[in-house]
């Protein structure tokens, strides 16, 4: 029996680096202090066994050696007019280096899973800059938190424990019961019944709301209508008042923000907002990031490249243009004729117009599990799980980097060393 | 392998060699007393031969550089370049990427860059990028001036606590040396305040920007680090800072030397030394500053020299991005870091017709033009917060021009004749000058004067060769020519080996990442490390297992040791 303490959570971006985990025999036999998303990855469960193939996705897919599916993958990548490389968000950043050295090999598009989650937030920034904070400063100092649009009793469990509503700090000393936390949002979830305020808007009219709050904010409560969105005006201005006389406001935002009507401009407005509450008191936001290490995605594709996603080196160079260069833009658009999905699963997250392209086109997966990407999968490698089986960087939500544990020995190979091989035999097919 | 430079107009100012026709022999990486026949020989042909350049002060990687790539997708397309048979693909201007990083410098003929500031806690991050910025040696320095710890052993007075904490710090940073951003004002900016002076009192730590800066110098001076403390003043951004900085530099009185350097770096003089009480008065107090280093001997500075055009500003000091962001109504990024510092990133545009801008051009030629010791004057752009690197050549033509500089403010907001002296400053500088301020000087700054910066015997073998024929041009009249040939390298070579051939790179071998491990008495560390392990289980939101960069960042390190116990040399 062997227990590895401090271990981190490949989970969600909170990484939280806590665990205990014990083994024996090469198995995980318990996982302390995780929640139950994450000790559910981390305890495993049916895993794809070997290297998998198919003539077309019609048929059974039969196993062949690595050798075989590598070289496969190679041929339809390099025979690609247009590749995209997507998903990333759950592998270390070893493996996003990888992955963009092979992106300029191809001359292909690489895009991660913030394409359907979090990169609005990234052309808000873009806009608008991100007046931000490690989640530590806000466990120390925060009196007022703010969640907009997530629901971390669901999505990120012990964010509340760790880093904001219950964590006690320096100037925070009396956890829960100093603080007043506000949800809001379009129902009523659970975080929004631990709520000390919970203000419920309308579908689609954040972006309104946070217009109203800029106005009052900005000593213009006089053009604000008795209510907006859905929430009453008296409301609006109780909610100003509390951000104003917080002594530290963290606010945290999801995809209830940055995937419904607005979009970005909803984040861009949240922003504007931020800064400008920095003139009465001190205030941050931070995106509740989903994956443990799509932010380390974002980081590593913008110290490479430039850009932090979506990022197309067609042209030799990289080039970036949401909208024409995103991953579901080449798909609805049926311009992409091959696709990598790794440690990220399309199929069962990408809108149905791009499932259906991506149905079409040969696709190779890389991924320890067998998930909806390979239904439509011509060639399958099973891989190692990173933060389990592989150590390596992951990036926390609020961008702290972290140095994940291997906890067992891999039974399949790295990621890294398939992408490697892919890229060599890419090399060799295209004659370098 | 061996090889050997003929024919070069030597300047190796700290071997008091000023354009002589010197060989130099090259062995294993090594500048060596001479070579065999055998050596491959590259002919100077009576061309300018120079250390490779060192930078003591540029932010090269990290939170704060790859958040500036973020925000400004507009700065990434501004550079863009596709792979070749031997490089990545490079992009960015202000913000380049990491490969871009290396090419550029060692084109411009440098081979060694120090970033200047990073948190521990952000560490990984900053060596993960330095780790993928190809050719040059680098290594980064460590914010310690509002760490919670350093401010509780201020408050302490326990100078062996701080000592054993900086040791700590830099092993768990795998820094090089002491950084110091607007002490104190860090922990305000948690609160969205700031210091205003040296001797305000930080809430519930009950220590001064004053105290804090004395107290990192002290146990500096106790360890015996390679580098000086290097500080970036507090007030920075504030019309009529340059009082502040004055007072700064005075404290350095008060502590001794432990090695043959300045007890303290005053970085980015530019953006401290600022007159008048608001933005109708600003002027230039560069010429106190100047007078200060001229009657001074413990103290450096660097230029933080301004570039027409487009910059990004970042640094830890938080509550001045914040200002900065609601002046220019730019966009603003803040990252504050837990019981450590602030940051922010904010980025801007110089206009010659802005008159702020103009008089700050002017700054830092007058700190480099009206301090008589270059060795005092750091040649650096605070890149890119006064502007990127790439513009060092226009810096070099400019101190060696005084036609250039007439000619650059006939272009200016009239604000650069009234509230400036630069106009009537004739000074021009030589060669020799330009060595001391782009490499010797560096060098000496930092502590590396062993190996870097100097082409004796024993040094490391990393050379510029430009194509400029010192003894057949003049400077203050062919400025272009000097100019473009800074910008091209006609050689790099990086531990002997060639990186740049006609401003094009040939070869890109990656460079190693300086650290300072300094060891303190056991005790010392035992007794700080108790606060430490109390500040990992009530404050920090990561544990103290998971903190310290761990070796897998540092794929080529370079260990310098200092301490307070004098460590073999290894």
């Amino acid at each position: 029996m062997a227990v590895i303490t401090d271990a981190l959570c490949p989970f969600c971006g909170c990484v939280c680096d806590d665990l205990t985990i014990v083994t024996e025999n090469n198995k995980i036999t318990e996982v302390k202090h995780a929640c139950k998303l994450g000790a559910a990855k981390i305890m495993g469960h049916h895993r794809i066994k070997a290297p998998m193939m198919r003539k077309d996705k019609h048929s059974e897919f039969k196993e062949v050696s690595y050798e075989e599916a590598i070289n496969e993958a190679a041929r339809i990548l390099s025979n690609s007019k247009r590749p995209l490389l997507y998903g990333w968000a759950s592998a270390v950043c070893e493996v996003h280096k990888k992955g963009i050295l092979l992106a300029e090999e191809l001359g292909a598009i690489i895009d991660n899973t913030a394409t359907v989650c979090h990169a609005p937030s990234t052309l808000a920034v873009h806009e608008k800059g991100l007046p931000s904070a490690t989640l530590g400063q806000i466990k120390n100092r925060a009196d007022v938190i703010v969640f907009w649009g997530s629901n971390p009793v669901h999505a990120h469990p012990r964010h509340m424990g760790r880093y904001s509503v219950f964590a006690k700090g320096l100037f925070s000393e009396k956890g829960r019961k100093g603080r007043k936390v506000i949800v809001l949002d379009v129902r009523k979830t659970e975080t929004a019944n631990m709520a000390d305020e919970f203000v419920q808007l309308e579908q689609g009219s954040d972006y309104l709301v946070v217009s109203a709050l800029r106005a009052i904010l900005s000593g213009h409560a006089d053009v604000v209508p008795e209510s907006v969105g859905g929430v009453s005006k008296d409301a609006l201005l109780k909610l100003v008042d509390t951000l104003k006389t917080g002594k530290f406001v963290g606010i945290f935002f999801g995809m209830g923000l940055t995937q419904s009507k607005s979009r970005y401009k909803n984040i861009d407005n949240a922003i504007s907002l931020v800064t400008e509450l920095n003139a009465f008191t001190k205030c941050v936001i931070t995106p509740m990031r989903g994956h443990y290490n799509v932010t380390g995605f974002g980081n590593v594709c913008a110290w490479e490249t430039g850009f932090a996603t979506a990022v197309d080196f067609s042209r030799g160079a990289p080039y970036y243009n949401p909208g024409e260069t995103a991953a579901n833009d080449v798909l609805i658009r049926k311009e992409t004729d091959a696709a990598m999905i790794i440690a990220g699963d399309a199929g069962a997250h990408f809108p149905a117009d791009s499932v259906r392209h991506l149905a079409r086109i040969p696709i190779i997966q890389i991924d320890p599990y067998w998930n909806a990407t390979t239904e439509v999968a011509n060639v399958v490698i099973p891989v190692a799980i990173c933060g389990v089986e592989v150590e390596g960087t992951a990036y926390r939500m609020d961008g702290v980097s972290l140095r994940m544990r291997k906890m067992i020995e891999p039974t399949h190979p790295p990621d890294t060393e398939i992408l490697e091989k892919i890229t060599e035999r890419v090399k060799v097919l295209r004659g370098e | 392998m061996e090889l050997l430079i003929k024919n070069g107009s030597v300047y190796d100012p700290s071997n008091g060699i000023k354009g002589d026709k010197t060989d130099i022999s090259i062995k294993d990486g090594k500048i060596v007393e001479k070579v065999s026949s055998n050596a491959s020989v590259i002919d100077a042909g009576g061309r300018l031969v120079m250390p490779g350049g060192v930078d003591a002060h540029s932010h090269i990687a990290g939170a704060k550089v790859n958040m500036g790539r973020i925000m400004r997708p507009e700065d990434t397309r501004a550079g863009i370049k596709p792979r070749t048979k031997i490089t990545r693909p490079c992009t960015g201007y202000t913000v380049p990427n990491v490969y871009a990083m290396g090419y550029r410098y060692a084109q411009m003929g440098y081979t060694t860059v120090f970033e200047a500031a990073q948190a521990i806690m952000k560490a990984r991050h900053t060596h993960e990028e330095l780790e993928e910025i190809p050719i040059i040696d680098k290594g980064a320095l460590t914010l310690f001036g509002s760490n919670w710890p350093t401010m509780d052993f201020v408050r302490e007075k326990n100078m062996d606590k701080l000592a054993a904490y900086v040791a700590w710090g830099l092993l768990a940073s795998r820094g090089f040396g002491i950084k110091c951003v607007n002490p104190g004002g860090g922990e305000m900016w948690g609160f969205g305040k700031n210091v205003t002076g040296l001797d305000d009192v930080v809430p519930n730590f009950d220590v001064t920007p004053k105290d804090i800066i004395v107290s990192l110098m002290k146990v500096n001076e106790m360890l015996g680090l390679p580098h000086s403390v290097h500080l970036h003043c507090n007030n920075l951004g504030k019309p009529g800072n340059y009082k502040t900085t004055l007072a700064s530099m005075e404290l350095a009185k008060q502590v001794k030397p432990s090695k043959d350097r300045q007890v303290l770096h005053v970085t980015h003089v530019t953006f401290n030394c600022w007159g008048g009480t608001n933005w109708g008065d600003f002027e230039s107090k560069a010429d106190e500053i100047a007078n200060y280093l001229n009657n001074s001997e413990n103290i450096t500075t660097d230029m933080g020299q301004l570039i027409f055009g487009s910059a990004t500003t970042m640094t830890a000091d938080g509550p001045v991005q914040y200002a900065n962001a609601k002046l220019l109504h730019a966009k603003w990024a803040n990252g504050d870091v837990e019981l450590e510092d602030a940051s922010g990133v904010v980025p801007i545009f110089y206009a010659k017709q802005v008159s702020i801008h103009a008089i700050m051009w002017a700054m830092g030629l007058e700190l480099a033009l009206l301090t008589k010791d270059p060795y005092k004057v750091l040649l650096t752009t605070d890149h890119p917060n006064g502007g990127p690197f790439v513009n060092y050549p226009e810096v070099i033509a400019l101190l060696m021009s005084n036609k250039k500089r007439q000619e650059e403010i006939k272009t200016l907001h009239e604000a650069v004749h009234k509230r400036t002296k630069i106009p009537g400053i004739e000074r021009e500088l030589d060669f020799n000058d330009i060595a001391i301020m782009t490499r010797a000087g560096h060098a000496k700054v930092l502590g590396l004067l062993d190996t870097k910066g100097h082409l004796g015997v024993g040094a490391d073998a990393d050379i510029a060769i430009y194509d400029i024929k010192p003894d057949q041009i003049d400077p203050s009249v062919e400025h272009a020519k000097i100019k473009s040939a800074f910008q091209s390298a006609a050689y790099t070579i990086k531990g002997g080996e060639v990186v740049v051939k006609d401003g094009q790179i040939t070869a890109t071998p990656m460079g190693r990442t300086y650290w300072v491990d300094a060891s303190v008495p056991d005790e010392h560390t035992e007794i700080m490390m108790k606060d430490i392990r109390m500040k990992f289980k009530n404050y920090y939101s990561i544990n103290l297992a998971n903190y310290m960069v761990q070796d897998e960042y540092l794929t080529h390190p370079k260990v310098v040791r200092a301490g307070v116990i004098p460590a073999e040399v290894s």
